[in-house]
């Protein structure tokens, strides 16, 4: 069982190149730079806030911040790192404004070990996302994640659906390598218990039984009380 | 290995960043614990199958429309010369 590997490894002298012709003032220079990174910032920012129209504000704020603060990136970082960082601050303020009377944060730790160890073993179908037309399993995925606490869903996010690498997560959510691994092992136990309950082998070989899609408990609520 | 330090080094063995000699006795183990074997195999297809997912992509029309609201609030930004965020 090999490793996975981190599907974002783009020419960083060339991201370079355009971020320098930015800051001096060449428009379509940045303009590329949010070509390049526009998907990236939409996926990540209807993850964390679960709303499309303040996905949409999201990309939009995060992109204009950082073209105003273009002089203060240092280069030390990627120009990807700093701009997810820019997008999850302002990802976070949209579900902050939305549940304002929770706490939301992603420096807390949250909960124990014992609460993500694997309960259900059991094993899948040897393609279980076939099971499911590609609507159906979209739908699955997008309810199963939307179970876990923020600061779960996001480190799993820029880890496994963005590619970023952990350091790069920890300086982008601020948080340390550590716990950044401890939250990525829950975040990833705890999507394979839910999605078991429709990846599951069936020895019979069909659907009956299956939970139908509406079952995927959310819990919403509950999981950003849990930050 | 115990299955439970199995789990702790989990995200580092699907990372590929163990190194080689906790990696040989994590697969040792996995030989003969099927239930890690399982945990181990589902965690990389559940990965996988996010990652591949084409989750919440933005669709061209939008995203067009987006980058073009992008630009212009950029140059009237510029306009007004340079504040503090």
């Amino acid at each position: 069982m090999g490793a996975i590997q981190n599907k974002l490894d783009g020419p960083v002298s060339e991201e370079l190149a355009l971020v320098r012709a930015a800051k001096g003032g060449d428009d379509s220079a940045f303009e590329e730079l949010v070509r390049r990174y526009d998907r990236n910032v939409f996926r990540i920012a209807q993850h964390i806030t679960q709303n499309r129209e303040d996905a949409e504000d999201v990309v939009q704020e995060a992109f204009l911040k950082a073209y105003g603060n273009l002089a203060k990136f240092q280069e030390q970082s990627k120009f990807y790192t700093w701009l997810v960082r820019i997008a999850v601050n302002e990802a976070l303020m949209k579900l902050r404004r939305r549940k304002p009377e929770r706490t939301v944060s992603l420096d807390e730790d949250i909960k124990t070990e014992e609460d993500s160890l694997p309960r259900e073993i059991a094993d899948w179908s040897p393609n279980p996302e076939q099971q499911y037309t590609q609507a159906e399993l979209r739908e699955i995925l997008s309810k199963t994640i939307q179970g876990l606490p923020p600061g779960f869903r996001t480190v799993f996010v820029l880890r496994d659906v963005e590619g970023l690498s952990t350091e790069e997560t920890a300086a982008a959510l601020e948080l340390s390598v550590p716990a950044v691994k401890s939250r990525l092992l829950r975040a990833r136990l705890q999507l394979r218990e839910r999605l078991g309950k429709y990846f599951q082998r069936r020895d019979n070989g069909d659907n009956k039984g299956s939970p139908k899609i509406g079952d995927v408990k959310t819990d919403a609520a509950s999981g950003d009380g849990d930050l | 290995m115990k299955c439970s330090e199995f789990l702790h080094e989990l995200t580092s063995y699907l990372d590929g960043v163990l190194d080689e000699k906790t990696k040989v006795e994590l697969e040792n183990h996995l030989s003969w614990c099927h239930n890690c074997y399982v945990v181990c195999d589902t965690t990389k297809k559940t990965i996988e199958i996010y990652r591949d997912s084409q989750l919440y992509e933005l669709p061209e029309d939008l995203r067009s429309r987006l980058r073009s609201a992008i630009m212009t609030k950029c140059q009237q930004q510029k306009r007004r010369g340079p504040q503090s965020v």
